[in-house]
């Protein structure tokens, strides 16, 4: 098992979400998570899918969803490819604690109070899963009362667009023809 | 006078659904009206498009289904929303599994009422969305013309399979400007048909260098029509060939090299090939688990060429050393061309051939008589297949009736099989021989079903009567639901726990057949046989349902069981055949 990230571009029209969803909880895919919008061209949509599973796991996931009518491109981004996500938490922090969270807060670029209560602080923080990761883990001390995360989303370093790219299955399985 | 005269004429959305379905080439649509549909059935009252109205929707769905697999062209249903079309949710399905290019219309409620639970609402595009091939929401009306267009390309294109069109009675209302052609915009859509060529020549190298091939192949060749590629193939390399069930006549039994049918109730030849192969060449086939039983033990010496329309078959149950996306006909042609070539010799596999040919001599297909004097089920498939010849089309419900019809009836040529493969849906066999009735008129169309699925959908044969259609129905009464109760038989101690449907006494068929409209017959002993198939075989101007009480133990050998491994097959209860003596 390993982590992969995949840009799925699909036709912006109602119920592809419920398509590319429905495939992979039919099918038994496990995703870690999942973010769509819109792109540049507005009457395309970028979902983007993490996942944690094997490469043939993986290869079958992609071909289903190659299937999908809406589907227009799948890419699998590197590793190195930019990840982010938003969170927003509510921790604990009263008058005693508020003190320590704010520096927590410091420590960490892209995050920052966006709302303090007497009891608490909510925090919005923006980066890479590692490092939102490693930020709850500091917050958790306090009591997190409260999470949302956005799902991740990812980009490719460098001056090519997703539309420049190759699709994912034509890498991997030279016979196979992607979708332009 | 066609109704697309004008280029941009403005019709009412149902004037644009039938003026479609005209133009797309629609001979046929079965279906029953109701509320959300029933603006489209008053143009359709006028139009050249035949409705047959049926007795309930899923007969619809599968006559459809019959009618596109006897024809090769797209089959069409209609119906209207709610009940009507959730009744084709199981067609749908089984056209799904086995990729069988339909396109259903379903009326939906008005587009405001859309999520208020109006009467007869149901979401049937979310409902359907996980066995469709794709399907369409449609709220205005000059959408309709492109979304049939795009439904019967999606549906026969590519790997075929179901598109579902749901339109709402508002927009079946309005009026809107039509225009045919339509504009079909379809950019994530590119089924890949020719193979690459690198693929081809590796897996050539591959068939040369064998010493143990086999050609496993698969509905696929049918849907592509690849028989004659195949022929070529087989006969220029002398390879062994197995036919899946949904294969069946598209290679010859009469083929010495036919090995017969593999799977959980296949041939000893042909089970034993696969799994002393060493080198598979899939061809249109999906590596099904009642095909490979366990999987980690299936052909465990093979190498695979996997070819499929469909990517997502390759790889997706047994990985694939040469995978080859493409239409079967294409790639079965290239190999063929390849293989004639110089630089591939053929491979040399004299040895292999001659144990095969030694294993289908010594396990044949076969079958003991009842020594009580009742009927034996296989015999009397047998004697239909005979009688009839292998130029009819045979549709066959789901279970033992099934399998026996898949062995004994004469498979000589393509495309004259149908039944329920992946689903395995009871009650196909009526409404299925009905649409492959209708698409071929001048043949013999035989339903060989099961006295539990015949009281599935029966009804249909009252939609026979009165259209015209004079389909044959071989009722094989073993007063049981014969499959399930073999397995109790096998598994569960001879405990027959709700598998006695007591149809020796209830329905009375032949009664019950002249009811609906239809001539009745029965034989009930051996001598009887041939006379009521020929009697049968003498009625051309109304359906005919002959009722053949047979023995209830008869049970459907080979065998192997669920979820065990290939090696395991059974020839008889507890009788294996000797592997220890073959030397393959």
């Amino acid at each position: 098992m390993s982590a992969h990230t995949l840009s799925v571009l699909v036709q912006n029209v109602p119920g592809v979400l419920a398509r590319v969803s429905g495939l992979v909880s039919r099918r038994g895919f496990n995703i870690e998570s999942l973010a769509v919008g819109p792109t540049e061209s507005p009457e395309i949509s970028r979902i983007t899918l993490s996942v944690d599973v094997d490469d043939l796991v993986l290869e079958q996931m992609t071909k289903q969803l190659n299937k999908l009518i809406e589907v227009l491109k799948i890419v699998e981004l590197e590793t190195s490819a930019v990840h982010r996500e938003l969170i927003l938490i509510k921790v604990g922090a009263d008058i005693d604690h508020r003190g320590r969270v704010l520096e927590i807060l410091q420590l960490f670029m892209g995050a920052k109070a966006v709302d303090i209560s007497p009891e608490t602080i909510t925090i919005e923080a923006v980066g890479s899963p590692e490092k939102l990761a490693a930020l709850m883990q500091l917050l958790e001390p306090f009591g997190i009362r409260e999470l949302v995360q956005s799902g991740v989303v990812a980009m490719g370093r460098g001056p090519r667009s997703i539309t420049d790219r190759g699709g994912r299955s034509a890498e991997r399985h030279k016979s196979i023809r992607l979708v332009p | 006078m066609s109704r697309t005269d004008s280029a941009a004429a403005v019709q009412t959305g149902a004037e644009a659904l039938v003026s479609s379905l005209e133009n797309v080439g629609a001979e046929v649509v079965f279906g029953i009206p109701g509320g959300a549909i029933l603006p489209a059935y008053d143009p359709l009252f006028d139009s050249t498009v035949r409705h047959i109205l049926v007795r309930h929707e899923q007969g619809a769905g599968h006559a459809a289904e019959g009618y596109a697999v006897a024809t090769g062209k797209v089959g069409v249903c209609m119906a209207t929303s709610g009940p009507g079309a959730t009744n084709l949710v199981t067609p749908i399905a089984d056209a799904y599994m086995d990729s069988v290019p339909m396109v259903a219309i379903t009326g939906q409620v008005a587009a405001p009422s859309i999520g208020t639970d109006a009467f007869q609402e149901a979401d049937i595009r979310g409902i359907t969305m996980p066995i469709t091939k794709h399907s369409f929401l449609v709220t205005h009306p000059e959408d309709i013309a492109s979304a049939v267009a795009s439904a019967f390309h999606i549906a026969s294109t590519g790997r075929p399979g179901p598109v579902l069109v749901d339109i709402t009675k508002d927009a079946l209302q309005a009026t809107g400007a039509f225009a045919w052609p339509p504009k079909i915009d379809l950019p994530g859509y590119h089924p890949v048909v020719k193979p690459h060529a690198k693929q081809v020549r590796e897996a050539a190298r591959l068939i040369s260098a064998s010493k143990r091939p086999v050609l496993y192949v698969g509905g696929g060749v049918v849907k592509g029509r690849a028989w004659d590629e195949l022929k070529d193939l087989a006969e220029l390399t002398g390879i062994p060939v197995v036919t899946t069930l949904m294969a069946r006549g598209v290679f010859p039994d009469s083929h010495p090299q036919n090995m017969g049918m593999p799977g959980m109730h296949g041939t000893v030849a042909a089970v034993g090939a696969l799994q002393r192969a060493d080198l598979l060449i899939a061809l249109g086939t999906r590596f099904d688990d009642r095909v490979t039983g366990k999987l980690s033990s299936f052909a465990p010496d093979a190498k695979v060429i996997h070819a499929d329309i469909d990517p997502a078959e390759i790889s997706k149950n047994r990985t694939a050393d040469v995978p080859i996306v493409g239409d079967s006909k294409e790639v079965i042609g290239e190999l063929v061309s390849l293989l004639r070539a110089d630089d591939h010799p053929l491979p040399e596999i004299g040895a292999w051939i001659k144990s095969l040919y030694d294993l289908k001599k010594r396990y044949p297909t076969s079958f003991d008589l009842p020594d009580d004097g009742t009927l034996s089920p296989q015999h009397v498939i047998k004697r239909i297949g005979e009688l009839t010849g292998p130029d009819a089309y045979y549709a066959s419900g789901v279970g033992q009736h099934q399998m026996w019809a898949a062995h004994f009836l004469p498979w000589e040529l393509p495309g004259r099989w149908l039944n329920s493969g992946g689903l395995g849906t009871m009650g196909y066999c009526v409404p299925a021989a009905m649409g492959a009735k209708v698409g071929r008129p001048d043949s013999v169309v035989w339903g060989i079903d099961g006295d539990g699925c015949f009281q599935m959908t029966n009804q249909e044969l009252v939609t026979c009567a009165l259209e015209g259609i004079p389909v044959k129905i071989a009722v094989i009464n073993n007063q049981s639901l014969g499959m399930v109760r073999q397995w109790q038989t096998l598994f569960y101690e001879g405990r027959y726990s709700n598998t006695d449907l007591k149809t020796n006494r209830i329905p009375d068929f032949p009664k019950l057949a002249e009811a609906m409209g239809c001539v009745g017959l029965r034989a009930e002993h051996p001598n009887d046989v041939d006379a009521v198939i020929d009697k049968a075989l003498s009625i051309n101007d109304a359906p005919v349902v002959v009722e053949f009480v047979v023995h209830k133990d008869a049970m459907i050998w080979p065998m192997v069981a669920a979820g065990a491994s290939n090696d395991d097959i059974k020839i008889a209860r507890d009788m294996a055949p000797s592997w220890a003596q073959e030397d393959l």
